[in-house]
């Protein structure tokens, strides 16, 4: 029994919990078991909270027993990527230099998730500080992808991704601020959504670049991720770029789409987002998509966005510039790690750089580094002030492109899941990961990834939809359609295919 | 040693008759909001260290920061008293740089876009001369912790054990006021550097948006000045003098630097572009750190904040609830009470605006107000050594005492014994009148006694007047009012002498 219900969606798992056919106790119990049984090999965890965990579960078990009104996800465990600050429980961001650190308030979005009462089964591991996309950068090991245990799940949300795909949870959170949520759905198998920009509060995000970065759903189906974006999204008072606006119906677009009728609607494919450099099964997969959404009524049409050629070099200045100002902070001086110089005075000077240089790993001093040098005097206009005006042109380039499509649409990474030490070595070809799905956070237009199959390798592949800013519901509509004609075609979710774990003998 | 600190003083007189100085003046006013700049820490004076913070002041990992927007309002109130235009829109901006008291190594500030700019202010000298004061700008920032260094002789970092931080000052929200160059002031220069700040410390309180006290931070001042050999030449190297926090030190600051300044000129050597800090026990200014190219904020549009575009109704409903402003309101009264520019400027020089103005409102005449605080009571104050509002009677116990006079019922000399009463806490004027038995004397009876005594005491003088020289009779006068201890109403006493002596 308890296996069974980490196989169920969240959707179906709320349903039970609802009829009380499971308590969350047993829900909750369910996951730490497995989390028991397969992190060991996976690592998506860095922090596992069971006691909490347990807690929570156990509220909410007397709450419904009691007959109270609760949240539709109440009793549904979550696991939390690590940049997101829970309070009472370690938030690390991947890094040593916030190595044992507990944060004394909780995220928005995590008080959310509490007052809605899912258990929160623990933090999982990331590059640190959201940067990279293998989870390689991650000052505490590797994750593993449950697919192939040699390879990357993705990155930064390596953790928030794998533990779906190895149904450690049956929802996580991830954050994208280059594609941090839609790539490691897309080589893990997992849905993964970017919403627009300021639809979900980023108050207690670490934040990487406080201008891209975004929270969003992480989930094995569209509906999901539907009822967690519902859940965490909305105003927050607290964060001055949140869009005071209700959420879009995303869960109403997401049951409606799933009946799979896509009449009327226009799919715009992205030129300049495929072709060269596009893995052969990645490209076929995608074109096979773009059939099925044909089949389903949709109008597919080309559009061109030339803009988006320069939107990586656009994005590694804009990104640094923001991140070297945002990671200042880390310091030694208030929380974290504090190291004190090998010799000579200990002047808070000579402690901040000893911390620094002993707490960051090398792609965070390398974007440090990069962003340090972009903002100096002499270089602003050259650097940062270009690239924001390339991003002004990818934003005329989306709204040109919407003029002529609902919804776009593209493969969400270029290859697979790659070994790890692949690209270690080779910063730009880590970059290129991140090709298709950097315009949307330079835009602040919604995202999605949703698995469409498997490549010539048997790894999983991701399509991406994106949508025009605060119109996430169409995403939904397109993804919940695509997702269930492909479900029926292969007999299930691509996720059943996915080879078994190993799992460790419980001692219990 | 720099070169600076080797050449000697020269003296100010001299230093001004052969140089022309140039004032630039930044001031931070430290806004008397409930809450800080970008969060809900509640701000208020002398707290137990680090109590008044939250996630975003103490810069914790994944805190935002949010405008305060009676800041935003107390800037734009700020920023119309002194003649600004209003941006439409503008943004904050973050000035990067490392040190413990900046929480998150960066303040957010406002750059390139501040919210208010080319505006001026007229600033009057104490003789009456009015100076105007171009401002360049006016932008809202956050204040840093306070640092205290502990251990070591001086207090300062260096020799110091370790240092503590309290951040409950940190994004406490600041507006900064920024001049154009001040050019013409001359020898005037630390008068009129004085005269401004103490301007704007009134218009800050006059508007409501601090508390403006300077021996408490609230008010900073950073004196930039510079030397030229003529007012056709082009502008000098500037230093800028941080932190010179009464006014007294402002204008001490501005001396010492003409001379400073003059003395390395005469020496043939470049004066260094840095800061300097003053010393308030001898009046001096010491090297800072050097101001070069190299200091580099990185300055970028602060991406966590949305523009503040302040509507222009908005503005425009501040605009109109704006209260006079201080000379504005000397001149309106000045017109009013029918005061010589000499007169009111003695007024204003004495701290007398306010309580002359209540005194009148009380219904005394505004001479009979002035002759009150401008002479019987800033005489005392004086012999007390405490200011004219600390003295312990207020306007309208004047405004009391002086209808007594008016009605006789006391007299001028009688008045002072009242007030002796008033000040020694025995009650309003009235109350002292009737305890001590102060009612002037104007029975004719008890008075033709007194009188008759007097004549008979004085026969010459009865003489004298009865040949028709008036002149004498105040002998007379005098012992009668000795005789009634002054409660006699004089002139009543001087026509019935005149009577009695058959004038």
């Amino acid at each position: 029994m308890t296996n069974d219900l980490t196989r169920l969606s969240a959707s179906d798992l709320a349903s039970a919990l609802a009829a009380e056919e499971v308590s969350s106790v047993e829900a909750t119990q369910a996951h730490l078991d497995r989390i028991t049984a397969v992190d060991g090999d996976v690592h998506a965890f860095l922090h596992v909270a069971s006691e909490e965990a347990l807690e929570t579960a156990a509220r909410v078990d007397a709450r419904r027993a009691a007959g109270e009104e609760v949240h539709p996800l109440a009793g549904v465990p979550i696991a939390v990527k690590d940049v997101v600050v829970t309070k009472g429980l370690p938030t690390t961001a991947g890094s040593k230099i916030l190595e044992n650190w507990v944060p004394p308030y909780d995220a928005t979005l995590v008080e959310r998730i509490k007052a809605a009462g899912l258990p929160i089964l623990g933090k999982t591991n990331m590059d640190e500080f959201a940067m990279g996309s293998s989870t390689e950068h991650s000052a505490f090991g590797n994750t593993k992808n449950p697919w192939d245990l040699e390879r990357i799940p993705g990155g930064s949300g390596g953790g928030s991704a794998a533990a779906v795909a190895a149904f450690e949870a049956p929802l996580a959170i991830g954050t994208d601020t280059g594609g941090s949520i839609r790539q490691p759905g897309a080589v893990t198998g997992t849905v993964g959504v970017k919403p627009t920009y300021g639809g979900v509060s980023r108050y207690g995000l670490i934040a990487m670049a406080s201008s891209l970065d975004q929270a969003g759903p992480v989930t094995r189906t569209v509906l999901d991720a539907a009822l967690l974006h519902e859940l965490i999204g909305g105003h927050d008072p607290h964060d001055s770029t949140s869009i005071d606006e209700p959420v879009p119906g995303v869960v109403e677009a997401a049951r409606q789409g799933a009946s799979g009728d896509l009449a009327g609607l226009r799919v715009g494919v992205v030129k300049e987002l495929s072709g060269e450099g596009y893995q052969a099964g990645v490209s076929a997969r995608f074109d096979e998509s773009l059939e099925q959404l044909r089949a389903l009524g949709a109008e597919v049409v080309e559009v061109s966005c030339p803009s988006f050629a320069y939107a990586l070099d656009a994005y590694y200045l804009i990104m640094p510039a923001e991140a070297s100002s945002n990671l200042a902070k880390f310091d030694g001086m208030r929380f974290g790690l504090r190291v004190e110089p090998a010799e000579g005075p200990v002047t808070a000077e000579r402690v901040m750089s000893a911390t620094r240089g002993a707490g960051f790993g090398d792609e965070v001093k390398r974007r440090v580094i990069l962003g340090t040098y972009a903002l100096s005097a002499g270089y602003y206009d050259a650097y940062y002030g270009s690239a924001q005006k390339v991003r002004t042109l990818i934003q005329r380039d989306f709204a040109a492109a919407f003029a002529k499509a609902d919804v776009l649409v593209s493969p969400t990474a270029p290859t697979t899941a790659f070994k790890f030490g692949e690209k270690l070595d080779d910063p730009l070809a880590m970059y290129l990961n991140d090709i298709a799905t950097i315009p949307a956070n330079l835009a602040g237009v919604p995202g999605m990834s949703v698995p469409n199959g498997l490549s010539d390798d048997g790894l999983p592949v991701g399509f991406q939809i994106l949508a025009p800013a605060k119109a996430d519901d169409r995403m939904y509509r397109v993804g919940a359609a695509l997702e269930a004609a492909l479900e029926s075609r292969w007999g299930g979710p691509l996720l059943s295919q996915a080879p078994d774990l190993k799992t460790t003998e419980l001692a219990r | 040693m720099t070169a600076a600190t080797t050449t000697g003083l020269v003296s100010y007189e001299d230093a001004v008759r052969r140089y022309d100085p140039v004032l630039g003046i930044e001031v931070h006013v430290e806004l008397g909001t409930r809450t800080k700049m970008f969060c809900a820490a509640e701000v208020e004076f002398g707290g137990e260290p680090n109590t008044q913070v939250t996630p975003v002041s103490l810069g914790l990992p994944g805190a935002l920061p949010v405008v305060n927007g009676k800041a935003v309002e107390y800037a734009i109130r700020i920023g119309l008293a002194l003649n600004c235009t209003i941006a439409e829109s503008c943004r904050f901006a973050r000035k990067n740089y490392f040190y413990p008291d900046v929480p998150k190594n960066f303040q957010t500030s406002q750059y390139d876009e501040p919210i208010a700019y080319d505006g001026w202010i007229d600033v009057e000298l104490e003789d009456g001369a009015v100076f105007r004061v171009e401002i360049e700008r006016a932008h809202m920032e956050e204040d840093a912790g306070k640092n205290t260094h502990v251990g070591g002789a001086t207090g300062r970092i260096h020799g110091a054990e370790y240092s503590l931080v309290d951040y409950n000052r940190a994004g406490i929200p600041l507006v900064e006021i920024v001049t154009r160059p001040i050019e013409g002031a001359g020898e005037r220069a630390p008068e009129v550097a004085r005269a401004y700040v103490q301007t704007l410390r009134d218009i800050f309180r006059t508007l409501g948006v601090s508390e403006a006290r300077m021996e408490r931070g609230n008010v900073r001042a950073d004196v930039n000045l510079s030397l030229r050999t003529s007012p056709d030449a082009p502008l000098g190297t500037r230093t800028e003098t941080k932190n010179v926090n009464s006014f007294r030190s402002i204008e001490r600051a501005v001396r010492y630097e003409v001379s400073r300044q003059a003395g390395v000129l005469d020496a043939g050597l470049p004066v260094i572009q840095e800061t300097r800090h003053f010393h308030e026990d001898d009046g001096s200014t010491s090297s800072g750190r050097v101001k070069s190219d190299a200091e580099d904020y990185r300055y970028f549009p602060e991406p966590d904040l949305v523009p503040v575009a302040p509507s222009r109704e908005w503005v425009e409903e501040i605009r109109a609830s704006l209260p006079e402003l201080p000379v504005a309101r000397r001149r309106r009264l000045q017109t009013e009470w029918g005061y010589a520019d000499a007169e009111m400027r003695d007024v204003v020089n004495a701290g007398a605006v306010d309580l002359i103005e209540a005194t009148i409102a009380a219904g005394t005449s505004a001479a009979g107000a002035r002759k009150w605080w401008m002479g019987e009571l800033a005489r005392r104050a004086k012999q007390d050594e405490v200011a004219l509002e600390d003295l312990s009677v207020t306007p309208a116990q004047i405004a009391q005492l002086q209808s007594l006079v008016e009605s006789g019922r006391i007299n001028d000399k009688i008045a002072r014994q009242v007030l002796d009463g008033v000040l020694a806490g025995e009650g309003d004027p009235e109350a002292v009148v009737v305890a001590r038995g102060l009612e002037v004397v104007s029975d004719d009876g008890a008075l033709l006694a007194a009188i008759d005594d007097a004549l008979a005491a004085q026969p010459d003088i009865v003489e004298k007047v009865r040949g028709g020289n008036q002149g004498p009779v105040g002998a007379i006068i005098g012992a009668v009012m000795k005789a009634t201890k002054g409660q006699a109403d004089a002139k009543r006493v001087r026509e019935l002498v005149l009577d009695r002596i058959g004038r």
